[in-house]
């Protein structure tokens, strides 16, 4: 009796789902006594009523963004801790030696490393730009939904909540970061792991998704006046690009993952290797969602890059109409090549063809891309800024990359390196010299914009440094290895094969890279503490083309005092050149009051995952009906705005235009 | 002076980097790029060639970036500037045309090759096939030979210039099975039998192993593959004959259970069925029982 009512009370938690060894432990000492000392200091500062009232109810979109990146930044962290795990196990896991790390720790920490990359760091970074810059850049004063949009951000941490309480609490999927059945299902995997996995993606995921129908329609409906939608900047292109990607391709992981989910709590056969389920439908469903979550990161660095490369170049865009272009056939060949991941599944030769030749068609576009952004510079005054360096940096890498991936779009070739090391390194090369360099320069670049100063350069130009060199010292050895025959994923290999050396030099990348990192950090600091020196009065550093760069830094709550008019693709470029105009007339400014409802949602969507991992039925419920309940009464609320008077915005210019005198 | 420094540190730093290859790389098999077996040859062959094609566009494009950021860099005010000029419909058509030229090259290199080495494709050759059946297993590899009544755990022998059809299943979460320097690998999956065709070109003792993640054991599950002459084939089987060792259906089934860093088994003679029972014991919807002895 007592033993059914834990049951009913805990589900299948158990005081032994808390047992760790030495090497978790450390990561759960660590990330334990983080929030401990994040809590202290808010609580010795007494911060946290303005924790609350500025940041955790805001519905602005620049705030949102910079707790997306927050986190983003955290996870990045827990990430290269992973990593630096994987490769030190690699490094010494050789002949008789058996590393640090048992088989199956090892698989849980390369598949949470992936999953954390891409969802948690990629992915936050990602919209966390998104949000500090689409409204600004368009010229809108706010997103189209205010609301939904704080929902977004809380799903996103509560999925990364759930990732990284299975670190705590039980374990993590040990079936990599896409958990393959029939590996994945009960039969294999019984544990609570890739529970886990399923509840944060799928938390996370709808987070995504509504994101996506967020910004996509802000984008088609919030542009200022006279941007239609070939003077739109081409980043405001690549993220519209990148949300339909997102419309489309998020709803096949929700099923994907639900189906699976169904599989492994109410015994049913999606995707079983026994009763009727197909394994093969699992592995194509994820990557009709994998492959266009791919350029859905991509994109938008591509955007960054286009912005950045015209600024430093102090010359317009080379090529729009090419760009645009290239950028809506990426978007629809996106979907057409998933198939590429498993071109040794033995599908036809046909089939395989076909993949092969749409993979490679994809080349066309992107490589037009970069005939255009070099010839943005061609004749141009450029100034190597770190944005710049990180552009630079992409080029090369991205150019390999590419062309390893070309390589690999020929089914043929494909066999011989696929599941290798050398596929390993050819998607970091992507993932890394393509969105994360984006990404970095993206943020360097509108830092200003949001915190009202610039980032150190010296600093960051030594971050770089270190990424680029630790980077190819910890990729190039895997192109090699997989040359050599070394499969992904091992934890452990013959001392006669020769791959040690190459293993102990990737590891040494990672340290450099880790040295990056800690630059950054360094450069945060060094900024935040030397601000004076760096101040932005002009509201415009970088001498910028597009409208973020007319609005005072930081940019107020509600970005533009008056909407401007827009003449021309580089709407500010235009403005800048134009006679100065008669004095503006303000209006009132209604913008969304704060609410913690967001919150509330993603604690109740927390509750209903944590509930379906431990098979805490009640909790389930709770979280569910606490959510919808949540939902009912914000949206009977009528009082959401909050009207920002005339007389202020005058008063906020008026101030503006004094610290730009002095 | 200081610029010179930076340059033989650079100089150094590259040397030092090279060297270091050497040492490390020195004696040990590339063996994607070191085939011993036509399948694996052709597709170094294919990878050349399309590194080559693509070293068409990568050289270009590092030539110029780098000469067009060294040679418009603000510094330089001899450089032309022409902040207005933003497209040009002859350069623009210039490179949408160049890469579609190279990939519709590449695109009949995929189309052709795809056909060619398909790894269903039967190998042409005046010798008649050898057979060989494949399971994965927790976390090994049994081969079984029809023809010969034989079975092996994670070694697997054939004469060389004798095409092989390895049909491949698994009793296991999927596997990828790969000898590299004889050709690429297909996935192992229950209840489907895939095929992969190979020939050696030359005796010698190849790695194999999965190159898909399947659970705890996965690190381990390799195997040796020896491509041997015919006699001494001929001679090996029936040494492996004359041992007592049987693969019954039952025996099978312990094999069968998870098990890890397996070290090679041979089996005199085997039940030969269980190639046949492995595949369809996942085949049948309703066969639940099956699914019971696995939970």
């Amino acid at each position: 009796m007592n033993n059914l009512a834990a049951n009913w009370l805990l589900g299948r938690l158990t005081l032994g789902d808390f047992k760790h060894d030495l090497i978790q432990m450390g990561g759960v000492l660590a990330m334990v006594f983080g929030v401990l000392a994040v809590i202290a200091g808010m609580t010795y500062f007494k911060k946290w009523r303005w924790l609350w009232d500025n940041w955790l109810t805001s519905l602005d979109p620049k705030k949102i963004g910079i707790m997306y990146i927050a986190v983003a930044f955290v996870m990045l962290l827990r990430g290269i801790g992973d990593a630096t795990l994987l490769r030190t196990q690699q490094a010494l896991s050789s002949g008789t030696n058996h590393g640090i790390l048992p088989s199956d720790q090892f698989q849980q920490i390369f598949s949470a490393h992936g999953t954390i990359m891409i969802f948690f760091v990629a992915m936050g970074l990602m919209f966390g730009l998104i949000n500090l810059v689409v409204p600004l850049m368009i010229g809108a004063r706010d997103v189209a939904f205010p609301f939904l949009n704080s929902v977004s951000f809380w799903l996103f941490a509560a999925g990364m909540v759930l990732v990284n309480l299975s670190l705590i609490v039980g374990q993590f999927a040990a079936t990599g970061w896409l958990a393959y059945p029939p590996l994945s299902e009960l039969a294999y995997s019984p544990g609570v792991g890739v529970d886990y996995w399923i509840w944060a993606l799928q938390i996370a995921g709808i987070g995504s998704l509504l994101s996506g129908v967020n910004f996509f329609v802000t984008i088609i409906k919030m542009r200022a006046p006279g941007m239609n939608l070939m003077r739109m900047p081409i980043f405001i292109w690549s993220v519209l690009g990148s949300m339909s990607l997102v419309m489309f391709a998020f709803p096949i992981l929700t099923a994907t993952l639900t189906m699976l989910a169904l599989d492994r709590t109410l015994g049913m056969h999606f995707f079983t290797s026994v009763g009727g389920g197909d394994p093969m439908m699992y592995i194509n469903l994820i990557w009709a969602w994998g492959h266009p979550e791919v350029y859905i990161l991509v994109l938008p660095a591509f955007g960054i890059y286009s912005e950045v490369v015209a600024t430093y170049s102090r010359k317009r865009l080379f090529g729009y109409t090419s760009m645009v272009w290239a950028l809506a056939s990426i978007v629809a060949l996106s979907f057409l090549v998933w198939l590429h991941h498993f071109f040794t599944m033995g599908a036809g030769a046909n089939v395989n063809a076909f993949f092969g030749i749409m993979t490679a068609v994809i080349a066309i576009p992107t490589g037009v891309k970069v005939f255009n952004w070099l010839f943005t510079m061609f004749r141009g005054r450029i100034t190597f800024a770190t944005p710049m360096l990180w552009f630079l940096g992409f080029i090369v890498t991205f150019t390999i990359g590419g062309a390893a991936g070309v390589l690999m779009s020929i089914p043929a070739i494909d066999f011989q390196v696929h599941n290798s090391l050398f596929l390993v390194a050819h998607f970091h090369t992507m993932i890394v010299g393509g969105v994360v360099f984006g990404y970095f320069a993206g943020f360097t670049y509108w830092f200003p914009k949001i915190f009202g100063f610039r980032l150190n350069e010296r600093l960051g130009t030594y971050a770089f440094r270190c990424w680029l060199i630790g980077f190819t010292l910890a990729f190039t050895p895997l192109y090699i290895l997989g040359l050599m025959g070394a499969t992904r994923r091992l934890d452990h290999y013959d001392a006669s094969l020769g791959w040690q050396g190459l293993f102990v030099v990737a590891g040494i990348g990672v340290l450099i890279i880790l040295m990056g990192i800690g630059f950054q950090i360094l450069q945060m600091g060094y900024s935040i503490w030397k601000r004076h020196e760096t101040i932005d009065t002009t509201g415009d550093p970088w001498d910028g083309r597009t409208l973020e760069w007319s609005v005072p830094s930081p940019a107020p709550s509600y970005n533009f005092a008056v909407i401007p008019e827009v003449t021309d693709r580089d709407a500010w470029w235009a403005i800048k050149q134009a006679k100065p105009i008669a004095p503006p007339t303000y209006e009132d400014i209604e913008l969304p009051k704060n609410t913690p409802f967001g919150m509330y949602i993603a604690a109740g969507a927390f509750a209903v995952g944590f509930g379906f991992v431990w098979h805490i039925w009640w909790l389930a419920a709770a979280g569910l009906l606490g959510a919808l309940t949540m939902i009912i009464i914000r949206s009977t609320d009528d009082d959401t705005e909050v009207t920002i008077t005339a007389e202020q915005v005058a008063a906020d210019q008026a101030a503006y235009a004094k610290r730009r005198q002095t | 002076m200081r610029a010179k420094n930076k340059r033989l540190l650079t100089g150094l730093v590259a040397v030092g980097i090279v060297a270091l290859a050497v040492v490390l790389l020195r004696g040990h098999t590339f063996a994607v790029l070191a085939p011993r077996g036509t399948i694996a040859a052709q597709q170094r062959g294919l990878m050349i060639a399309a590194s080559v094609l693509m070293l068409v566009v990568v050289i270009p494009v590092f030539a110029l970036t780098f000469g067009i950021a060294w040679r418009y860099r603000a510094s330089n005010e001899k450089a032309k500037y022409t902040p207005e000029w933003d497209h040009n419909i002859v350069a623009e058509t210039i490179w949408w045309a160049i890469p579609m030229v190279l990939i519709t090259f590449l695109s009949i290199i995929t189309w052709q090759s795809s056909h060619r080495l398909d790894p269903f494709r039967p190998i042409a050759s005046t010798v008649k096939p050898l057979k060989i059946q494949v399971v994965a297993l927790q976390w090994k590899w049994l081969f079984l030979y029809p023809d010969q009544g034989i079975a092996s755990v994670n070694y697997v022998q054939f004469p060389k210039d004798r095409p092989v059809d390895f049909e491949i299943t698994s009793d296991a979460p999927m596997n990828s099975f790969w000898i590299p320097q004889l050709g690429g690998q297909i996935y192992a999956m229950s209840g489907m039998s895939t095929h992969l065709n190979l020939m050696a070109s030359q005796t010698g003792m190849y790695q194999g192993s999965s190159a898909n993640l399947s659970g705890d054991g996965f690190s381990g599950m390799k195997f040796k593959a020896e491509a041997t002459t015919n006699d001494n084939f001929a001679n090996w089987v029936s040494g492996v004959k004359q041992g007592t060792t049987q693969l019954s259906n039952f025996e099978y089934d312990k094999l069968a259970r998870p098990s890890k860093d397996v070290q090679p088994m041979y089996y005199a003679s085997k039940d030969s069925d269980i190639y046949d029972r492995v595949l369809a014991k996942y085949m049948d919807p309703s066969d639940l029982k099956m699914e019971m002895q696995h939970e």
